[in-house]
C-alpha cells in the first residue's frame, strides 16, 4: 500500500505528498496534462519539443540544469501521447531548490530564441536517431496512420515530419505554454523523506502566487469504430520482412482494460508466451514474435509484431499468428496460465515500486486518471479477472474487421 | 511573493556524509562466497550467480555467450518451455548476460516465491544439456539479430572501436561475424558448462527482504555443487591495438546521422589515477552539464545526446567519447571534441564549475545507493575488480578534495589528441 496526502492550491494545483523516510532522497515530479494528442495536425510534435524548451530558462532563472546539479541533483522528463511528465531527485535536504525550479518555470519560460533554434535542431537529430536512422524505425509513423483515421493519435510523440519541428516558431511555443501549463493543468507530486507540513508551507511558497490559468478542455475526435480490415505493405531497406498487426482496444480507464492487458502477456509477454512458443519455437516460422499494448489513456492498440525467419512465406506466417488468435477466441484459457499472468503482474508492480522516483511519476498518473488512490486498488482488478474475461476480450477485439495489419518487406 | 531571482540556499553535497553499508558474507559448504545486503521496501529479491565464464575463457568465438544463453533452454527432465513456464509462473524473472570476464544469472522474485525458484536454477547448473535443436533455433536467431544490427551505425561503431583499441584477438575486442554462428556445436558448449559452471568458479550477490533461512536456503541447493574446488587456469590475451588511428567507415550512403567513438586505452580501477579521472570524465562528458554536452547539443545543437566514460573492463579500461550527430556536422563535431580536450588542457576550470560537478557527483552518488539492488551492485563491481569499500572511500575522498590544478594536470597526461583513436560510420 503506497500512503499518500493530498492538498489543493487556491490557484488549483494538486499536490500529493508520500512520505518514506527510509531514504536520504526527495523527488519532485510535475505532470502536466499535455501530450500529443493535444496538438494541431499541422504542427506534430510540438509537446515534445516543448519538453526540451522546459530546460531552456524560465523568467527568473536563467538556467534549470546548473542550479539543480549543485544542489547535488538530478533530473529527466519524458512526452507521450497522453501527457509530459518532469521529474527530479535531488537530497532532501536541498528539495526547496527544485520548488524554487518547478515553480518558475510554471510561472512562465524565458522564451529564449537561442533555445528554440537549438533545440529544433537537437530534437530533429534526435528524430532521425530513433526514427530514420535505424532499421523499421518508422514502423509506428506507418501504423498509426493505418489505424487511426480521425483521432490524434494517428501520429507519433516526435512528429509526423521533420519539417513540422523545423518550422516551429516563437509565438506557437508561448500560445502553447500558457494554454496548457498552468496551475489548473498540473499534478504536483513530492515524495521521499519529506514531510506533510513542510511540504505545504514550500508548495504555497512557490507556487501559490502563480496564476490558475483556465483549465483545458479535451475535445478530441474520437476515432470511429473500424468495420473493415486494413490491409498495407511496403518495401524498405531491412533484411528481414516483419509483420504489424494492431486491433483497436479500450481505454485505459475501462473496466475491460485488465483482462485486456493479461490477454497480451498470455499471448505474447516472455518466453513461455504462446506465439513464441509456438511461431519461434515450435513452427520457427519468426525470430521474435511480441505481443503488447501502450496503456493509451484513450482508445490504444493491441499489437502482435514479429519479424520473420528468411525464406517463409509471410502470408503462411500470418496464418499461422490467426490459428493461435482461434485459440483464444475458440477456448478458455487455462487457469494455470492465468495465474501465471497474474502472478507476473504482481511482481511487476513490486520491482517498478521499488524507488521513491517510480512510485512518485505512478501517483502523478494515476491521479491525473482520476485519483492517486488508483495505485493501490489495480492489483486487486488483475486478480479479479477470470478466464472468461480473458475470452470474451479475445473475441471482442481480435476479429478481422478491427484489424491493422502491415506488412513490412525487405527491398529485393 | 518568494524572491525568485535567488537561488534557496543549498547544502552542499560534498558536506553530506557518504556511507555504503555493509554486506553480511559467508561461505556455503563448498566454498563459494555469498554477500547479501538485507533491506528495502518491497518484499522482492535479487541473486546474481556470477560465475567466472565469460568470453575471456572460451575456446572458440561466441561459446561463452551462447552457453550462457543456452543455459536454460533444456535439462534432462525439463524442455525450454517446461523451465520458462515454471519461472513465469512464480512471477520471476531469470536472466542471462555473458560478459568478458563473467557470466551472469540474475534471478528477480517475490521473496515468498524464493523457496520455489531455486530448486530450479540449481538444476539449471547441474543439468543443463544444450539440445541441438535449441541450438540451431539460436544460430538462426542471432544470425538475423546480427543482420539487422549490421544495418546500425551506433552498433557497427561499438564494436570497431573496440577492435581499434584491443584487436581483434582480445576479448574485448573481438566480435561475431555470421560464421561464428554456424560454426557453433553442442560438444563446444557442453564443455565450457562443464568447466565454467559446473566445476567452475562462483560468487553469489543476493539482496532485497530475505528470508531468515536465505542462507540455509542457498546452502542446500548451492553449497554442495562441485563449485570453487578446481583452480581457474587464467588465460593470457595480449592487447594489438590498430596501428592507424584514424577510421571513416561509409555502412549507409543515405545514413543522415554519423556515429562518432573517439577513445583512448585507459589503467584500470587498480591506477591511482583512475578515481580522479573519474572526476576529469564528469566534467568532460559525463552527465549533462559536462562541457562536450552544454557545447556540442546545447549550444551547437550538433546531436540529441554525447558522452564520455571510462569503460568498465577488469583488466584494462578506456576512455571513450560517443555520440550520434547529423551527417553534416559530423566533422564538425570531431573538431569540438578535440577544442574541449584542448580547454582542459590549457584553459581554466573555474571554481563554481568544479564545485557543481563535486555536488553532482556526490548527491548523485547518495541517490544511486538508495536501495538494496543499487548497494549490492556498489559491492559486485568492488569485490570482481579485487578492491573493496576502502576504494570506494577514497573515491568519494577524491571527490570531494580534487582541485582544478590537479585536474588540469591530468587533463595535459590524458587528454591529448595523439593518443585517441578516432571512428566516424555513417
Amino acid at each position: 500500500m503506497i500512503q499518500f496526502q493530498r492538498f489543493t492550491l487556491s490557484n488549483g494545483l494538486k499536490v500529493l505528498v508520500h512520505e518514506d523516510k527510509s531514504t536520504p532522497m526527495a523527488v519532485v515530479n510535475v505532470l502536466y496534462d499535455v501530450g500529443a494528442r493535444d496538438e494541431n495536425p499541422e504542427q506534430t510534435g510540438f509537446a515534445h519539443l516543448f519538453e526540451h524548451l522546459m530546460f531552456g530558462g524560465s523568467i527568473n532563472i536563467p538556467d534549470y540544469d546548473d542550479p539543480l546539479q549543485n544542489a547535488g541533483g538530478e533530473n529527466n522528463a519524458y512526452t507521450t501521447n497522453d501527457l509530459t511528465n518532469y521529474y527530479c531527485q535531488l537530497p532532501a535536504e536541498n528539495i526547496e531548490t527544485a520548488f524554487w525550479l518547478e515553480s518558475d518555470r510554471m510561472l512562465s519560460l524565458a522564451f529564449s530564441k537561442k533555445s528554440l533554434d537549438v533545440q529544433r535542431k537537437v530534437v530533429c537529430e534526435e528524430f532521425k536517431e530513433h526514427y530514420i536512422n535505424k532499421p523499421y524505425g518508422d514502423v509506428w509513423h506507418i501504423m498509426r496512420e493505418l489505424a487511426y483515421k480521425n483521432h490524434p493519435y494517428r501520429w507519433m510523440t516526435i512528429g509526423k515530419e521533420l519539417s513540422h519541428v523545423e518550422n516551429a516558431q516563437l509565438e506557437d511555443v508561448k500560445n502553447f505554454f500558457f494554454k496548457h501549463y498552468t496551475p489548473l493543468n498540473a499534478i504536483l507530486v513530492v515524495a521521499g523523506n519529506v514531510e506533510l507540513e513542510k511540504v505545504k508551507e514550500l508548495a504555497e511558497k512557490w507556487f501559490g502566487d502563480i496564476p490558475s490559468g483556465e483549465k483545458y478542455q479535451r475535445q478530441l475526435p474520437p476515432e470511429s469504430t473500424q468495420h473493415e480490415a486494413r490491409r498495407m505493405t511496403v518495401h524498405k531497406k531491412v533484411p528481414m520482412n516483419a509483420i504489424y498487426k494492431t486491433w483497436h482496444m479500450c481505454a485505459r480507464l475501462d473496466e475491460e482494460y485488465h483482462a485486456t492487458d493479461l490477454l497480451s502477456d498470455i499471448l505474447g509477454g516472455g518466453a513461455s508466451s504462446r506465439l513464441y512458443q509456438s511461431l519461434v519455437k515450435e513452427q520457427q516460422l519468426f525470430a521474435n514474435i511480441s505481443c503488447y499494448h501502450f496503456g493509451s489513456m484513450d482508445r490504444g492498440l493491441f499489437t502482435i509484431e514479429g519479424q520473420l525467419i528468411e525464406g517463409v512465406n509471410i502470408q503462411d506466417a500470418e496464418n499461422a499468428i490467426e490459428v493461435e488468435l482461434d485459440k483464444v477466441r475458440n477456448h478458455h484459457i487455462d487457469i494455470r496460465e492465468l495465474q501465471k499472468v497474474q502472478n507476473k503482474t504482481e511482481s511487476v508492480m513490486a520491482f517498478e515500486d521499488m524507488s521513491v522516483m517510480n512510485r512518485a511519476g505512478s501517483l502523478a498518473y494515476y491521479e491525473l486518471l482520476g485519483d492517486g488512490e488508483i495505485m493501490n486498488t489495480e492489483f486487486k482488478k488483475y486478480q479479479d479477472v477470470n478466464v472468461k474475461d480473458i475470452h470474451q476480450m479475445a473475441l471482442t477485439i481480435l476479429t478481422p474487421e478491427n484489424s491493422n495489419t502491415l506488412w513490412y518487406l525487405a527491398e529485393k | 511573493m518568494p524572491e525568485r531571482k535567488k537561488a534557496p540556499h543549498i547544502k552542499d553535497a560534498i558536506e553530506y556524509k557518504i556511507e555504503l553499508k555493509k554486506p553480511t558474507v559467508f561461505k556455503l559448504d563448498n566454498g563459494v562466497p555469498v554477500y547479501s545486503i538485507q533491506a528495502g521496501t518491497e518484499e522482492v529479491i535479487q541473486i546474481e550467480w556470477i560465475f567466472k565464464a565469460g568470453n575471456w575463457y572460451e575456446s572458440k568465438k561466441n561459446i561463452a555467450s551462447t552457453t550462457n544463453f543456452l543455459i536454460k533452454n533444456g535439462t534432462s527432465t525439463k524442455n525450454a518451455y517446461e523451465i520458462n513456464e515454471s519461472i513465469d509462473f512464480y512471477g520471476a524473472y531469470l536472466n542471462r548476460s555473458c560478459y568478458n570476464e563473467t557470466a551472469v544469472i540474475s534471478l528477480h522474485c517475490l521473496t515468498r516465491q524464493l523457496e520455489y525458484l531455486l530448486p530450479i536454477v540449481q538444476e539449471l547448473f547441474l543439468d543443463a544439456i544444450f539440445p541441438e535443436q535449441e541450438l540451431q533455433i539460436y544460430k538462426q536467431n542471432m544470425k538475423q539479430r546480427l543482420a539487422v544490427n549490421l544495418q546500425k551505425c551506433d552498433f557497427i561503431a561499438g564494436r570497431k572501436i573496440d577492435e581499434m583499441l584491443f584487436g581483434f584477438n582480445h576479448p574485448y575486442g573481438v566480435y561475431s561475424q555470421m560464421e561464428d554462428y554456424d560454426n557453433l556445436d553442442r560438444e563446444s558448449l557442453k564443455k565450457h558448462y562443464d568447466t565454467y559452471y559446473i566445476n567452475g568458479n562462483c560468487t553469489i550477490f543476493m539482496a532485497g527482504i530475505l528470508p531468515a533461512n536465505y542462507a540455509e536456503q542457498l546452502n542446500k541447493f548451492f553449497g554442495t555443487m562441485p563449485l570453487n574446488k578446481t583452480q581457474l587456469i587464467e588465460p593470457a590475451h595480449d592487447i594489438s591495438p590498430a596501428v592507424e588511428k584514424k577510421c571513416n567507415i561509409l555502412n549507409d550512403k543515405d545514413g543522415v546521422q554519423a556515429a562518432i567513438r573517439i577513445a583512448r586505452p585507459f589503467p584500470n580501477r587498480h591506477h591511482p589515477d583512475f578515481p580522479k579521472v573519474q572526476v576529469l570524465n564528469t566534467l568532460y562528458g559525463g552527465f549533462f552539464g559536462s562541457r562536450l554536452m552544454t557545447n556540442i547539443r546545447e549550444d551547437k545543437g550538433y546531436t540529441y545526446g554525447i558522452y564520455s566514460f571510462l569503460m568498465n573492463h577488469l583488466h584494462a579500461s578506456a576512455w571513450m567519447i560517443s555520440t550520434e550527430a547529423g551527417r553534416d556536422v559530423a566533422a564538425a563535431t570531431v573538431h569540438e571534441i578535440y577544442h574541449e580536450m584542448e580547454r582542459l588542457r590549457d584553459g581554466k576550470i573555474e571554481e563554481e564549475e568544479l564545485l557543481l560537478v563535486k555536488n553532482y557527483l556526490i548527491g548523485t552518488l547518495l541517490g544511486d545507493l538508495d536501495g538494496p539492488f543499487q548497494i549490492i551492485g556498489r559491492w559486485k563491481n568492488l569485490v570482481l575488480n579485487g578492491l573493496d569499500d576502502q576504494f570506494f572511500y577514497h573515491s568519494v575522498d577524491t571527490i570531494k578534495n580534487i582541485d582544478a590544478d590537479e585536474l588540469r594536470l591530468l587533463a595535459k597526461k590524458y587528454l591529448n589528441p595523439d593518443d585517441f583513436y578516432e571512428l566516424v560510420v555513417v
